[in-house]
């Protein structure tokens, strides 16, 4: 089969791969339609993400038609259409039993690499380096689902693959985010990243009753979908100082809520964003957590900062003092997608939200390596890239 | 989800009664948690006074390098400010060694080792002295209560190496202790731990495991260079969803005893499974590839095993990824093996 293969910072390759085969009892074969490029994955394209190894194949977000089963497979049968979650959860564990799948004890074959890194291992994760397990990933014409009895939600319905992919992650994601945020009747919350997440953690905060939400970017054409498609008032950071401009929206008082869909390669301005680059370049520190900073200060006191941004190591200078001093809330975390994913389905085929308004480009899977350069690069108003195998 | 086995359980009502006899090595229910050593009072003690002797380093160190010549004054000896700059290099590097490593013996004794060369050294001194033999009288002596005090830390600090799990003890047996929490009840956990000869699922250096006679079984490891080592176990003590304890019968090549003890968690429905376990490696060449059989760290093995076995307790497969595709591998890849253990 043809897979897209990380090479490298700024290397990926689409290549013949053998076909992948149930290698456990709970594992299911999908044979992929439609699969997207994760703003996540460009860490991975960047070469930002520790424990990758070249020929390791990309993707999590990925749908298809269920071609084989594992013998305890009991829930899904050949031709099934279903969408795959990012997160892989054994369903039986202390953590999957509380419906915290990312953080699922048993799915990660290096549990202990994990550990060293973080002082415990989260879930496996498709595609995102081996730090998670090293799972094979979806940008790909097939996949093997371990525990497919736990993650693959069925599609009933005669519903396109674009308007129920994003069940498999950014959706969710922005989800949790936004909820993450506790919001009150009439809250305003603002969200750093115009992207496919932050976009969905703007609608999800409206659908959970926010009041106001304020989306930040710099690109013309991700501030012009949050202000059209997400009801958002927009900041572009270039032309307004963003602690005043929302200072200025609150009444001096600061959003109740901040959420960072930004993660670790923000960029940096001024003589603090020169120092996150250089040292980023030098490998003395694994992330640029200029966003969250700023998400941290512009918080009011006793609000939450909600960070579906991806990190994966230590960042300097956090702003741990106003954090303590203001009794922020930080509320995180790799998304639950299996927890979300029946709920959020039902909000789509009642017509609440059509959560195909990001993409902009469809590509076919060889064309893979353009669009992740594309998608990097913010060219031709790249918004969301779904690969068709 | 149903309850899954290892394998196809085999016990029958009989294995079911407690094995009469020896009583457990583990004593009363409460498991014996091992006090993390550094905070037991004679260690701390101990550990002052290796700290004393790091800081004790440094400052003759930086005496006998600043100022060598008035060092050899003081102590008597001809001027001989070169020799006296290396002796203050030794010093310091003990001192640094001793600071930044005071569990580890090997800095300590580096002392000791220093000591005996400086007592050479004033002892050649007092031969040819000839005005200042009280002053390297002295300076012996002071060497020698010095020498003194380095033995002792040296010896207490190698000791409480040795009382930790996982290292060589004074009497050649290594001990190690884990324990790890399954979300499911003690007696599902019992049932499938008792599974001997499904053992070698979760326990990585075991080949295999069988039946010889009621109570008995054959256990094979893998050794390094394709060796493998047997013994004949036998349970030494049984109790239902509770404990087993099992010890290699009397001539075993290896002598190795194990106990494992199944408590309930405080949420009352999930398990603390506990583990101690011990063996001797025999000596000589056999005895070194044994040492290396149970892994360079046997707590990590044991961690490990006992991960192994949470996974097939709670979901009845182990995570992989030995087997799935990727593309063209960078050329040291092959080298590295399977890269799922």
């Amino acid at each position: 089969m043809r897979a897209t293969c990380w090479h490298g910072a700024g290397d990926v390759r689409v290549e013949h791969v053998p076909d992948p085969r149930i290698l456990n009892p709970r594992d299911c074969i999908v044979q992929i339609t439609s699969t997207a490029i994760c703003g996540s994955d460009l860490h991975l394209y960047d070469g930002y993400v520790p424990t990758m190894i070249e020929g390791d194949i990309l993707g999590h977000e990925f749908m298809g038609e269920v071609v084989e089963t594992g013998r305890a497979v009991q829930n899904l049968k050949i031709g099934d259409r279903v969408v795959v979650p990012f997160p892989i959860a054994c369903g039986a564990c202390f953590f999957c039993e509380r419906g915290e799948f990312s953080l699922c004890e048993n799915s990660n074959p290096n549990a202990r690499m994990a550990e060293k890194m973080w002082g415990h291992s989260p879930c496996g994760i498709f595609g995102y380096s081996h730090l998670t397990g090293g799972y094979a990933g979806g940008q790909a014409e097939y996949a093997r689902v371990p525990f497919a009895d736990i993650g693959p939600i069925r599609i009933e319905s005669d519903l396109p693959d674009e308007k129920v992919l994003f069940l498999s992650d950014i959706f969710p994601t922005g989800w949790m985010a936004a909820e993450a945020c506790a919001i009150r009747p009439g809250d305003t919350i603002a969200v750093w990243g115009c992207g496919p997440v932050g976009l969905f953690a703007m609608r999800s905060a409206y659908m959970l009753g926010a009041g106001r939400v304020i989306g930040i970017d710099r690109f013309p054409e991700r501030l012009r979908i949050a202000r059209e498609n997400c009801g958002a008032e927009t900041i572009d950071y270039q032309e307004t100082d963003v602690l005043e401009g929302l200072a200025e929206m609150t009444g001096g008082r600061g959003p109740d809520a901040c959420i960072d869909a930004v993660g670790m390669e923000a960029e940096g301005h001024g003589i603090v964003g020169a120092y996150d680059r250089v040292k980023q370049a030098l490998r003395m520190q694994t992330e640029r957590p200029t966003a969250l900073r700023e998400a941290i200060i512009a918080c009011r006191n006793g609000g939450t900062v909600s960070i579906p941004g991806v990190y994966g190591g230590f960042a300097d200078k956090m702003p741990i003092g106003s954090i303590m001093n203001r009794a922020l809330t930080i509320r995180t975390g790799q998304t639950h997608v299996q927890r979300y994913m029946r709920p959020l389905l039902d909000r789509i085929q009642a017509g609440q939200i059509d959560p195909s308004f990001p993409i902009t480009h469809r590509l076919s899977l060889d064309d893979a390596p353009q669009g992740y350069r594309m998608f990097r690069d913010k060219q031709d108003e790249c918004v969301k890239v779904v690969l068709k195998p | 989800m149903d309850t899954v086995s290892l394998r196809q359980p085999t016990l029958s009502p009989s294995d079911q009664r407690p094995v009469g006899g020896l009583p457990s090595k583990l004593g009363p229910r409460s498991p014996r948690r091992t006090a993390l050593a550094s905070s037991r009072p004679r260690v701390r003690t101990d550990r002052q006074l290796a700290k004393g002797l790091g800081w004790f380093s440094i400052g003759l160190g930086l005496g006998e390098l600043v100022a060598p010549r008035q060092v050899c004054r003081a102590i008597g000896v001809d001027d001989h400010p070169a020799v006296m700059r290396a002796l203050g290099l030794r010093e310091l590097a003990a001192g640094v060694g001793i600071l930044s490593q005071p569990a580890q013996p090997a800095w300590l004794w580096s002392r000791v080792a220093g000591d005996a060369m400086d007592l050479a050294l004033l002892a050649a001194a007092f031969m040819t002295a000839e005005r200042d033999r009280v002053n390297v009288a002295v300076a012996t002596a002071a060497v020698a209560g010095i020498t003194a005090l380095d033995v002792y830390a040296s010896r207490q600090t190698g000791m409480h190496v040795r009382s930790q799990p996982g290292h060589l003890r004074g009497d050649g047996s290594v001990r190690v202790e884990k324990s790890i929490a399954i979300n499911r009840p003690p007696e599902d956990c019992y049932r499938m731990w008792h599974d001997f000869e499904a053992l070698p699922r979760f326990m990585q250096h075991l080949e295999s495991v069988r039946v010889t006679a009621p109570g008995r079984w054959r256990w094979v490891a893998r050794a390094p260079a394709g060796m493998s080592v047997e013994w004949d176990a036998e349970l030494t003590n049984e109790q239902p969803g509770e404990l087993l304890a099992w010890r290699s019968v009397e001539g075993s090549e290896i002598e190795n005893s194990g106990a494992v003890r199944f408590l309930r968690d405080r949420t009352g429905r999930g398990t603390i499974v506990h583990v101690t376990m011990q063996y001797k490696p025999p000596a000589g060449a056999l005895g070194a590839a044994v040492a290396k059989l149970f892994g360079e760290e046997p707590e990590i093995q044991v961690r490990e095993d006992l991960r192994r076995f949470k996974r097939l307790v709670e979901t009845g497969e182990l995570p992989t990824i030995d087997g799935q595709p990727s593309g063209r591998r960078p050329a040291w890849y092959a080298l590295s093996g399977g890269s799922n253990r």
